[in-house]
């Protein structure tokens, strides 16, 4: 199963490749992976998704926990959280698809990003599942080109 | 009033009670150097190469039960130290390694002997730093040794560029460490607790399973209550040997791939095993899912990431091994209301059956009139030091002869490289051991092929006036391959025979020693008593029966209830 994991960290050098070293040495996966500085500048957040079953995960957060610079390990999967992930697409948009493409990214709430006589650069932001739906839609009329930032997740708020 | 960084180094270690350094100089730390020589409190090891000094750390470590140093230069200086980093890291030793490096501006130049040994070791070591401001080396040293010695140990890497070492600083008083990011945790869960103690009285066939966190958190006197209390047999890993009285009635040695007979099966069909500071390794569990098949799990550990990691735990119990058991005997103590008689009683089937594993199957070898067996060899150091000295090994058959037939009854007296299996360790180790206990009687009992592998520290035994007695199972082979190779590779000795060997007893004497040697059966204790008076480095040269093997064995990834017999 998917987990989105939230790792809060010193920001230090190095620290990152202690966490990759982690997964590679370990044969965890890593689907994608932001990162960068929290409100205090002293500290990165580290969004990571990854796949395996309970004990996997068990240990993925048990070894994360184990290192030193790691401050707190949250597996979103068990709490409430908002996730977005960030895509730029390039898709290919002629004389024939031009219309369509742009009513796709208008259901989507997208933008056009780039202007180019035969692509669009457009810009998709949602959960996973959304930018995934995009790209399904979009595959037909052509995809030249992906850039995605990878899955960053915030807990919700308690609600009382 | 500012001082050195190199003076600043050394101040900050005798602040941290070290009294011993095991090293190996050059460009890079000859600073420290100039100041080590000059400091009357601090006694430097030269070694012969930098891997011995880090294994010699390790065994000085577990016999002292405090952090190991080692200080090598950069870059090859750095690279040598790697092997017996990784083994002290398997087998969670305490342990501050400090590397060399060249000037910070250089980082990153490819400069002479310039190596990322913070990149290298960063997956073997614990944690690791490269200090680069000069106003972080004194902090930076007490967090290492904070975090070598607490929660589960294990070694810490300080890289030390050589402008920082030169640089002048005040040095910062001595605070407690904090950590933000790290607090272990060493007292047990109440709950948990309980319910252990629940499952133990209720168990009708109990196994304590003894790792090496057990000699680590100095449990073996809570671990020997509880037992003797509610006469809960025992079994220990390598790495736990010693953690029990190996003479004891309740003892069943190790188990696992090259375990006793009986501790096998009674893990087998066990309902309850107590797995005390152990981490469920395959050498110990053989095939997974036939592993304690019947079996309630409780599990204590420091580290939260052993549990659950292998086999499922139905108990687990975060925490220091020795809070655990305490926690546990008292528990017992006051709610448990056992009455010795009934406790006995209860298990009584299940001691039969033990005994009945035990009388079919005990730990043996067959002899052949005066040809030395290794396993005799054991036998004869055990009887003659009365199981009191302290024992290191090499890797291979000798390694695990000396886990079987020497009946170690106390802990931290069995020092071997159990996780990482680094032939090479014992000698060294042994030198360290004996700096740490100059009274006690040190023995490496070894192998032929390993000695070779860090011979060279013979200069250091000299030098150093450590009078380690070397044990050399002579077979003439790399025998633990050889034996795999005869079971289950038709015996093709592929590169195993050890044709050309070096005259053992003069090579002893080419550097001082003594070499004693023992061809028959009747030479081998005259040769033991002999070493045991010498005071200097002596090599026993055993030339033991060259096709030996070690029983039982559990071939590799089958159950551990499918062993082969002598
Ligand atoms: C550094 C290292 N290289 C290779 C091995 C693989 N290995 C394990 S046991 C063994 C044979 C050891 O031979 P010897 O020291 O003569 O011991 P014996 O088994 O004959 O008692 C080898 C090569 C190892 N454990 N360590
Ligand atoms: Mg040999």
């Amino acid at each position: 199963m998917r987990h989105v994991i939230s790792v809060l960290l010193q920001n230090k050098p190095g620290v990152l490749s202690r966490v990759t070293g982690l997964f590679s040495g370990r044969g965890f996966n890593i689907e994608s992976l932001a990162v960068a500085q929290t409100l205090d500048p002293e500290v990165s957040c580290l969004t990571l998704t990854t796949t395996g079953d309970d004990m996997i995960i068990e240990q993925i957060t048990k070894q994360l926990h184990k290192l030193i610079d790691v401050i707190k390990v949250t597996d979103m999967n068990e709490v409430e959280s908002v996730e977005r992930e960030m895509a730029i697409i390039r898709v290919k948009a002629e004389a024939g698809t031009r219309a369509e493409v742009l009513r796709v990214i208008d259901i989507f709430r997208g933008k056009v990003v780039d202007v180019s006589p035969k692509s669009y650069a457009v810009e998709i932001t949602g959960p996973a599942s959304k930018i995934k739906a995009v790209i399904d839609i979009l595959r037909p009329i052509g995809i030249q080109e992906i850039v995605r930032t990878g899955v960053i997740s915030m807990a919700r708020a308690k609600k009382n | 009033m500012k001082i050195s960084g190199a003076k600043a180094f050394i101040k900050c270690l005798k602040e941290q009670g070290v009294d011993t350094i095991f090293g190996f100089p050059g460009g890079a730390v000859i600073e420290i150097y100039d100041e080590l020589n000059k400091c009357d409190d601090i006694r430097h090891i030269l070694v012969r190469h930098e891997q011995g000094a880090v294994h010699a750390a390790d065994g000085y470590a577990r016999v002292k039960g405090d952090v190991g140093v080692a200080l090598v230069t950069s870059g090859p200086g750095a690279t040598n130290t790697v092997t017996g980093i990784a083994s002290a890291y398997c087998d969670s030793i305490p342990m501050v390694v400090f590397t060399g490096q060249v000037p910070t501006q250089l980082i990153g130049n490819d400069a002479f002997q310039e190596v990322d040994i913070v990149g290298i070791t960063r997956p073997c070591t614990k944690h690791n730093y490269l200090v680069k401001n000069p106003e972080d080396l004194v902090p930076t040293i007490r967090e290492a040794f904070h975090i070598a010695r607490t929660g589960r140990p294990g070694p810490v890497l300080v890289d030390l560029p050589k402008d920082v070492i030169g640089s002048t600083i005040a040095f910062p008083e001595n605070r407690q460490v904090k950590l933000r990011t790290y607090r272990p945790t060493y007292e047990p869960h109440p709950g948990q607790i309980e319910k252990a103690c629940q499952a133990i009285l209720k168990a009708k066939r109990p196994v304590i399973y003894a790792g090496g966190g057990v000699v680590l958190s100095k449990a073996h006197e809570e671990l020997t209550r509880l037992a003797r209390k509610l006469h809960i047999p025992v079994t220990m890993t390598l790495m736990g040997l010693g953690g029990f009285p190996g003479t004891d009635p309740l003892s069943m040695g190790m188990l696992g791939m090259h375990g006793t007979y009986y501790a096998n099966m009674a893990v087998a069909e066990s309902d309850l095993l107590i797995a005390v500071g152990a981490r469920f390794d395959d050498r110990v569990t053989g095939r997974i899912d036939a592993f304690a098949p019947h079996a309630k799990i409780v599990h204590i550990d420091i580290d939260p990431s052993s549990i659950s990691k292998n086999v499922k735990v139905d108990i687990p119990i975060v925490a220091d091994c020795r809070h655990a058991l305490a926690a546990i005997n008292s528990w017992i103590d006051r709610k448990g209301e056992v009455n010795d008689a009934a406790q006995k009683e209860k298990l009584a089937a299940w001691h039969d059956k033990i005994a009945g594993w035990r009388k079919k199957h005990p730990l043996g070898y067959k002899e052949e009139g005066d040809i030395i067996k290794p396993q005799y060899v054991v036998e004869k150091l055990h009887e003659l030091t009365g199981g009191e000295a302290i024992i290191s090994t090499e890797v291979g058959q000798n390694q695990m002869w000396a886990a079987q037939f020497y009946h170690f009854n106390h802990p931290g007296s069995l020092l071997t490289s159990g996780g990482l299996g680094v032939m090479g360790y014992g000698f060294p180790a042994a030198i360290g051991a004996q700096i740490a206990a100059p009274d006690r009687i040190v023995i490496d009992i070894a192998g032929d092929g390993s000695i070779q592998m860090n011979i060279q520290e013979l200069a250091t035994a000299r030098q150093h006036g450590c009078p380690v007695k070397i044990a050399i199972l002579n077979n003439g082979y790399l025998g633990m391959v050889r034996q795999w190779q005869e079971l289950f590779f038709d015996r093709n000795y592929s590169a195993t025979p050890l044709d050309v060997a070096p005259d053992f007893v003069a090579l002893a004497k080419a550097y001082g020693g003594v070499g004693l040697r023992a061809t028959r059966k009747s030479e081998v204790e005259p040769v033991i008593k002999e070493a045991l008076k010498t005071d200097n480095v002596v090599i026993m040269d055993f030339v033991v029966a060259r096709e030996e093997g070690v029983y039982p064995m559990v071939p590799a990834g089958k159950a551990t209830t499918e062993m082969l017999l002598v």
